[in-house]
Protein backbone atom coordinates (compact mmCIF):
# COMPACT_ATOMS: atom_id res chain seq x y z
CA UNK A 1 0.00 0.00 0.00
CA UNK A 2 1.10 3.13 -0.79
CA UNK A 3 0.85 5.89 1.52
CA UNK A 4 1.35 9.99 1.14
CA UNK A 5 4.13 11.76 1.89
CA UNK A 6 3.77 13.78 5.08
CA UNK A 7 3.04 17.38 4.29
CA UNK A 8 4.16 20.83 6.72
CA UNK A 9 0.92 22.64 7.46
CA UNK A 10 1.12 25.82 9.08
CA UNK A 11 -0.83 25.97 12.90
CA UNK A 12 0.15 29.16 14.58
CA UNK A 13 -0.58 28.13 18.34
CA UNK A 14 0.75 29.91 21.69
CA UNK A 15 1.03 26.28 24.14
CA UNK A 16 -0.03 28.27 26.83
CA UNK A 17 -3.44 29.94 24.99
CA UNK A 18 -5.49 28.53 27.49
CA UNK A 19 -4.05 30.27 29.80
CA UNK A 20 -3.18 33.17 28.24
CA UNK A 21 -7.23 33.84 27.62
CA UNK A 22 -8.61 32.86 31.22
CA UNK A 23 -5.33 34.69 32.64
CA UNK A 24 -6.73 37.65 30.14
CA UNK A 25 -10.59 36.98 31.52
CA UNK A 26 -9.30 36.94 35.07
CA UNK A 27 -7.26 40.75 34.60
CA UNK A 28 -10.68 41.84 32.91
CA UNK A 29 -12.74 40.44 36.03
CA UNK A 30 -10.36 42.33 38.34
CA UNK A 31 -10.25 45.73 37.14
CA UNK A 32 -13.83 45.63 36.62
CA UNK A 33 -14.36 44.88 40.21
CA UNK A 34 -11.48 47.68 41.21
CA UNK A 35 -9.52 45.08 43.12
CA UNK A 36 -5.66 45.16 42.86
CA UNK A 37 -4.15 42.06 42.23
CA UNK A 38 -0.58 40.93 43.41
CA UNK A 39 0.99 37.84 43.07
CA UNK A 40 4.45 36.92 44.77
CA UNK A 41 7.04 33.91 43.73
CA UNK A 42 10.15 33.09 45.54
CA UNK A 43 11.98 30.46 46.59
CA UNK A 44 11.02 27.89 49.06
CA UNK A 45 11.75 29.82 52.21
CA UNK A 46 12.56 33.19 51.53
CA UNK A 47 9.64 34.66 53.34
CA UNK A 48 6.18 34.99 51.33
CA UNK A 49 3.80 33.84 53.86
CA UNK A 50 5.62 36.24 56.37
CA UNK A 51 5.43 38.88 54.34
CA UNK A 52 2.12 38.30 53.69
CA UNK A 53 1.18 38.18 56.97
CA UNK A 54 2.73 41.41 58.02
CA UNK A 55 0.95 42.82 54.51
CA UNK A 56 -2.61 41.71 55.51
CA UNK A 57 -2.61 43.07 59.03
CA UNK A 58 -0.79 46.63 58.84
CA UNK A 59 -3.71 47.06 55.37
CA UNK A 60 -5.95 45.51 57.10
CA UNK A 61 -4.99 48.28 59.98
CA UNK A 62 -5.47 51.57 56.97
CA UNK A 63 -9.02 50.36 56.70
CA UNK A 64 -8.21 48.17 53.12
CA UNK A 65 -10.30 44.90 52.70
CA UNK A 66 -7.50 42.35 51.82
CA UNK A 67 -7.29 38.76 50.77
CA UNK A 68 -5.50 35.97 49.85
CA UNK A 69 -5.06 32.79 47.88
CA UNK A 70 -1.92 30.91 48.96
CA UNK A 71 -0.63 27.57 46.37
CA UNK A 72 1.57 25.38 48.29
CA UNK A 73 1.96 21.47 47.32
CA UNK A 74 0.51 19.90 50.32
CA UNK A 75 -0.77 21.13 53.86
CA UNK A 76 -3.34 24.29 54.54
CA UNK A 77 -0.51 25.29 57.49
CA UNK A 78 -0.25 28.66 55.37
CA UNK A 79 -3.44 29.30 55.34
CA UNK A 80 -4.29 28.93 58.76
CA UNK A 81 -1.22 31.12 59.56
CA UNK A 82 -2.36 33.74 57.32
CA UNK A 83 -6.27 33.36 58.56
CA UNK A 84 -4.91 34.75 61.91
CA UNK A 85 -4.28 38.22 60.43
CA UNK A 86 -7.97 38.07 59.71
CA UNK A 87 -8.30 38.59 56.24
CA UNK A 88 -10.32 35.86 54.12
CA UNK A 89 -7.53 33.51 52.91
CA UNK A 90 -8.07 30.10 51.20
CA UNK A 91 -5.34 27.40 50.21
CA UNK A 92 -5.10 25.99 46.94
CA UNK A 93 -3.40 23.08 47.16
CA UNK A 94 -1.73 21.48 44.06
CA UNK A 95 -0.86 17.87 44.75
CA UNK A 96 2.13 17.49 42.60
CA UNK A 97 1.81 20.72 40.70
CA UNK A 98 4.62 23.17 41.11
CA UNK A 99 3.33 26.45 40.26
CA UNK A 100 -0.05 28.23 39.94
CA UNK A 101 -2.07 28.34 36.96
CA UNK A 102 -5.45 30.87 35.94
CA UNK A 103 -7.53 28.31 36.09
CA UNK A 104 -6.57 27.68 39.85
CA UNK A 105 -7.18 30.67 40.22
CA UNK A 106 -10.57 31.19 38.74
CA UNK A 107 -11.67 27.78 40.68
CA UNK A 108 -10.34 29.60 44.16
CA UNK A 109 -12.31 32.57 43.54
CA UNK A 110 -15.60 31.24 43.26
CA UNK A 111 -18.34 32.19 45.73
CA UNK A 112 -16.05 35.27 46.69
CA UNK A 113 -17.21 38.83 45.56
CA UNK A 114 -14.41 40.37 44.00
CA UNK A 115 -16.31 43.57 44.94
CA UNK A 116 -15.57 43.98 48.19
CA UNK A 117 -11.73 44.07 48.10
CA UNK A 118 -9.15 46.69 47.81
CA UNK A 119 -6.46 44.42 47.46
CA UNK A 120 -6.09 40.45 46.71
CA UNK A 121 -3.12 38.73 47.26
CA UNK A 122 -1.87 35.48 45.21
CA UNK A 123 1.13 33.68 46.99
CA UNK A 124 2.47 31.44 44.31
CA UNK A 125 4.26 27.70 44.90
CA UNK A 126 7.68 28.18 46.42
CA UNK A 127 9.77 27.53 43.39
CA UNK A 128 11.92 30.28 40.77
CA UNK A 129 11.47 28.41 37.99
CA UNK A 130 8.19 26.87 36.88
CA UNK A 131 5.88 30.01 37.68
CA UNK A 132 7.74 32.19 35.17
CA UNK A 133 5.29 30.69 31.87
CA UNK A 134 2.22 31.29 33.67
CA UNK A 135 0.17 34.50 34.07
CA UNK A 136 -2.41 35.05 36.76
CA UNK A 137 -4.14 38.11 35.76
CA UNK A 138 -2.37 39.67 38.13
CA UNK A 139 -1.79 43.71 37.93
CA UNK A 140 1.91 43.25 39.97
CA UNK A 141 4.08 40.40 40.48
CA UNK A 142 6.52 40.07 43.35
CA UNK A 143 9.74 38.89 43.21
CA UNK A 144 10.58 38.14 46.89
CA UNK A 145 14.25 36.89 47.34
CA UNK A 146 15.89 37.03 51.25
CA UNK A 147 19.29 37.98 52.49
CA UNK A 148 19.77 34.18 53.57
CA UNK A 149 19.82 32.96 50.18
CA UNK A 150 22.80 34.44 48.64
CA UNK A 151 23.15 37.79 46.46
CA UNK A 152 23.73 35.67 42.63
CA UNK A 153 19.96 34.23 42.94
CA UNK A 154 18.86 36.50 40.29
CA UNK A 155 21.64 35.73 38.11
CA UNK A 156 20.58 32.08 38.21
CA UNK A 157 17.09 32.58 37.88
CA UNK A 158 17.00 35.65 35.03
CA UNK A 159 13.59 34.49 33.82
CA UNK A 160 11.90 34.91 36.99
CA UNK A 161 13.09 37.83 37.53
CA UNK A 162 12.50 39.08 34.48
CA UNK A 163 9.11 38.12 34.26
CA UNK A 164 8.49 39.83 37.57
CA UNK A 165 7.72 44.05 37.78
CA UNK A 166 8.91 44.40 41.87
CA UNK A 167 11.83 42.99 43.66
CA UNK A 168 11.64 42.73 46.93
CA UNK A 169 14.26 41.84 49.58
CA UNK A 170 12.68 40.00 52.54
CA UNK A 171 14.59 39.22 55.80
CA UNK A 172 16.92 42.67 55.65
CA UNK A 173 16.86 42.37 59.58
CA UNK A 174 19.42 39.67 59.62
CA UNK A 175 21.76 41.03 56.48
CA UNK A 176 24.47 41.93 59.14
CA UNK A 177 24.42 38.40 60.72
CA UNK A 178 24.44 36.71 57.59
CA UNK A 179 26.60 39.26 55.43
CA UNK A 180 24.71 39.87 52.94
CA UNK A 181 26.53 41.80 50.01
CA UNK A 182 23.74 44.76 49.31
CA UNK A 183 25.34 46.23 46.82
CA UNK A 184 26.05 42.93 44.93
CA UNK A 185 22.08 42.06 45.00
CA UNK A 186 21.21 45.17 43.61
CA UNK A 187 23.69 45.00 41.30
CA UNK A 188 22.58 41.38 39.98
CA UNK A 189 19.00 42.52 40.33
CA UNK A 190 19.27 45.50 37.88
CA UNK A 191 21.45 43.28 35.78
CA UNK A 192 19.06 40.79 34.78
CA UNK A 193 15.88 42.95 35.16
CA UNK A 194 17.49 46.95 34.32
CA UNK A 195 15.39 49.28 36.03
CA UNK A 196 13.55 46.97 38.23
CA UNK A 197 12.09 49.04 41.37
CA UNK A 198 13.86 46.94 44.39
CA UNK A 199 12.14 47.54 48.18
CA UNK A 200 14.21 45.97 51.24
CA UNK A 201 11.97 44.59 53.58
CA UNK A 202 11.54 43.23 57.19
CA UNK A 203 8.32 41.30 58.40
CA UNK A 204 9.70 40.75 62.00
CA UNK A 205 10.64 44.42 62.73
CA UNK A 206 7.71 46.35 59.82
CA UNK A 207 11.40 47.86 58.02
CA UNK A 208 10.30 49.30 54.54
CA UNK A 209 6.93 47.62 54.86
CA UNK A 210 5.86 51.55 54.86
CA UNK A 211 7.23 52.21 51.24
CA UNK A 212 6.14 49.39 49.52
CA UNK A 213 2.49 48.68 50.84
CA UNK A 214 1.11 51.87 48.92
CA UNK A 215 2.43 50.65 45.55
CA UNK A 216 0.27 47.32 46.36
CA UNK A 217 -2.82 48.84 46.73
CA UNK A 218 -2.34 51.35 44.61
CA UNK A 219 -0.96 49.15 41.35
CA UNK A 220 -2.74 50.31 38.70
CA UNK A 221 -2.95 53.83 39.61
CA UNK A 222 -1.12 56.68 38.86
CA UNK A 223 0.34 57.21 41.94
CA UNK A 224 2.14 53.46 41.74
CA UNK A 225 3.61 54.25 38.58
CA UNK A 226 4.96 57.25 39.73
CA UNK A 227 6.60 55.01 42.73
CA UNK A 228 7.46 52.55 40.29
CA UNK A 229 9.40 54.96 37.62
CA UNK A 230 11.73 56.15 40.47
CA UNK B 1 8.87 20.57 35.97
CA UNK B 2 5.94 22.04 34.49
CA UNK B 3 7.48 20.80 30.69
CA UNK B 4 5.02 17.63 31.97
CA UNK B 5 1.75 19.88 31.76
CA UNK B 6 3.05 22.25 28.60
CA UNK B 7 3.64 18.59 27.01
CA UNK B 8 -0.11 17.69 27.60
CA UNK B 9 -1.52 20.93 25.98
CA UNK B 10 0.88 20.58 22.84
CA UNK B 11 -0.46 17.08 22.44
CA UNK B 12 -3.81 18.44 23.19
CA UNK B 13 -4.04 20.95 20.65
CA UNK B 14 -2.51 18.42 17.98
CA UNK B 15 -4.96 15.84 18.27
CA UNK B 16 -7.61 18.68 17.94
CA UNK B 17 -5.54 19.99 14.63
CA UNK B 18 -5.74 16.34 13.47
CA UNK B 19 -9.49 15.82 14.05
CA UNK B 20 -10.22 19.14 12.72
CA UNK B 21 -8.21 17.99 9.30
CA UNK B 22 -10.46 14.81 9.20
CA UNK B 23 -8.33 12.69 11.60
CA UNK B 24 -5.51 12.60 10.01
CA UNK B 25 -2.05 11.03 11.19
CA UNK B 26 0.19 13.30 13.04
CA UNK B 27 4.31 12.89 12.03
CA UNK B 28 5.68 15.68 13.73
CA UNK B 29 5.21 18.95 15.66
CA UNK B 30 7.59 22.40 15.20
CA UNK B 31 7.53 24.48 18.41
CA UNK B 32 9.26 27.92 18.55
CA UNK B 33 11.04 27.90 22.24
CA UNK B 34 12.53 30.69 23.33
CA UNK B 35 15.20 31.13 26.06
CA UNK B 36 13.26 33.53 28.29
CA UNK B 37 10.05 30.83 27.80
CA UNK B 38 10.76 29.23 31.52
CA UNK B 39 10.75 26.00 29.66
CA UNK B 40 13.28 23.60 29.35
CA UNK B 41 14.14 21.88 25.92
CA UNK B 42 15.30 18.75 26.77
CA UNK B 43 12.64 18.28 29.76
CA UNK B 44 10.23 18.78 27.21
CA UNK B 45 11.40 16.40 24.59
CA UNK B 46 11.47 14.13 27.66
CA UNK B 47 7.81 14.98 28.50
CA UNK B 48 6.78 14.87 25.45
CA UNK B 49 7.19 11.23 24.38
CA UNK B 50 5.97 10.09 27.66
CA UNK B 51 2.47 12.25 26.85
CA UNK B 52 2.83 10.87 23.19
CA UNK B 53 2.51 7.08 24.37
CA UNK B 54 -0.86 5.66 23.92
CA UNK B 55 -2.41 8.85 21.85
CA UNK B 56 -2.65 9.01 18.10
CA UNK B 57 0.73 10.87 17.93
CA UNK B 58 2.61 7.99 19.78
CA UNK B 59 6.02 7.74 17.41
CA UNK B 60 5.57 11.26 16.45
CA UNK B 61 8.69 13.88 16.52
CA UNK B 62 9.09 17.28 18.36
CA UNK B 63 11.19 19.59 16.68
CA UNK B 64 12.13 22.56 18.26
CA UNK B 65 13.61 25.76 17.05
CA UNK B 66 15.39 27.64 20.10
CA UNK B 67 14.78 31.92 19.76
CA UNK B 68 17.28 33.54 21.17
CA UNK B 69 16.88 36.39 23.20
CA UNK B 70 16.76 39.65 20.93
CA UNK B 71 16.26 43.03 22.80
CA UNK B 72 15.67 46.38 21.92
CA UNK B 73 18.32 48.86 22.56
CA UNK B 74 17.01 52.59 23.25
CA UNK B 75 20.86 54.23 22.28
CA UNK B 76 21.29 52.54 19.17
CA UNK B 77 17.70 52.50 18.07
CA UNK B 78 17.81 49.14 17.31
CA UNK B 79 17.79 45.11 18.01
CA UNK B 80 20.28 43.60 19.49
CA UNK B 81 20.62 39.73 20.10
CA UNK B 82 21.59 39.00 24.24
CA UNK B 83 25.46 37.19 25.14
CA UNK B 84 24.32 36.27 28.29
CA UNK B 85 20.78 35.72 30.13
CA UNK B 86 23.03 37.07 33.17
CA UNK B 87 22.63 40.39 31.82
CA UNK B 88 20.23 42.38 29.74
CA UNK B 89 22.27 44.91 28.01
CA UNK B 90 23.17 45.96 24.59
CA UNK B 91 25.78 44.19 22.12
CA UNK B 92 26.89 47.01 20.86
CA UNK B 93 26.92 49.88 23.31
CA UNK B 94 26.23 48.03 26.64
CA UNK B 95 23.50 49.88 27.86
CA UNK B 96 21.33 47.96 30.13
CA UNK B 97 17.51 47.59 28.47
CA UNK B 98 14.96 45.24 29.60
CA UNK B 99 12.88 45.92 26.34
CA UNK B 100 12.55 41.91 25.35
CA UNK B 101 11.20 41.86 21.67
CA UNK B 102 11.95 38.09 21.13
CA UNK B 103 12.74 35.19 23.45
CA UNK B 104 9.34 34.28 25.23
CA UNK B 105 7.80 32.12 22.54
CA UNK B 106 6.22 28.85 23.16
CA UNK B 107 4.67 28.47 20.23
CA UNK B 108 3.49 25.65 17.82
CA UNK B 109 4.28 27.12 14.47
CA UNK B 110 3.54 23.76 12.21
CA UNK B 111 2.36 20.07 11.94
CA UNK B 112 3.90 17.33 9.81
CA UNK B 113 0.70 15.36 8.73
CA UNK B 114 -0.24 12.40 6.36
Amino acid sequence: MMSSQPRLVEVRQNVLKQNDLLARELRRRFQEAGVCVVSLVSSPGSGKTAFLEKALTLLQRSKLRVAALVGDLATENDAARLARSGAPVRQITTGTICHLDAQMVERALEEWNLEELDVLFIENVGNLVCPSSYDLGEDLRLVLLSVTEGEDKPLKYPTIFNTADVAVITKIDLAEAVEFDRAAAHRNIQSVRPGMKVFEVSAKTGEGMDELLPVLYSARSAESEKVLAG
Amino acid sequence: MHELSIAMSMVEMAEEEAARRGGVKVFAIHLKLGQLSGVVKDALLFSYEIVCQGTTLEGSQLIIEEIPVVVYCPTCRAETSLASLQRFCCAACGTLTSEVVRGKELEVVAMEIQ
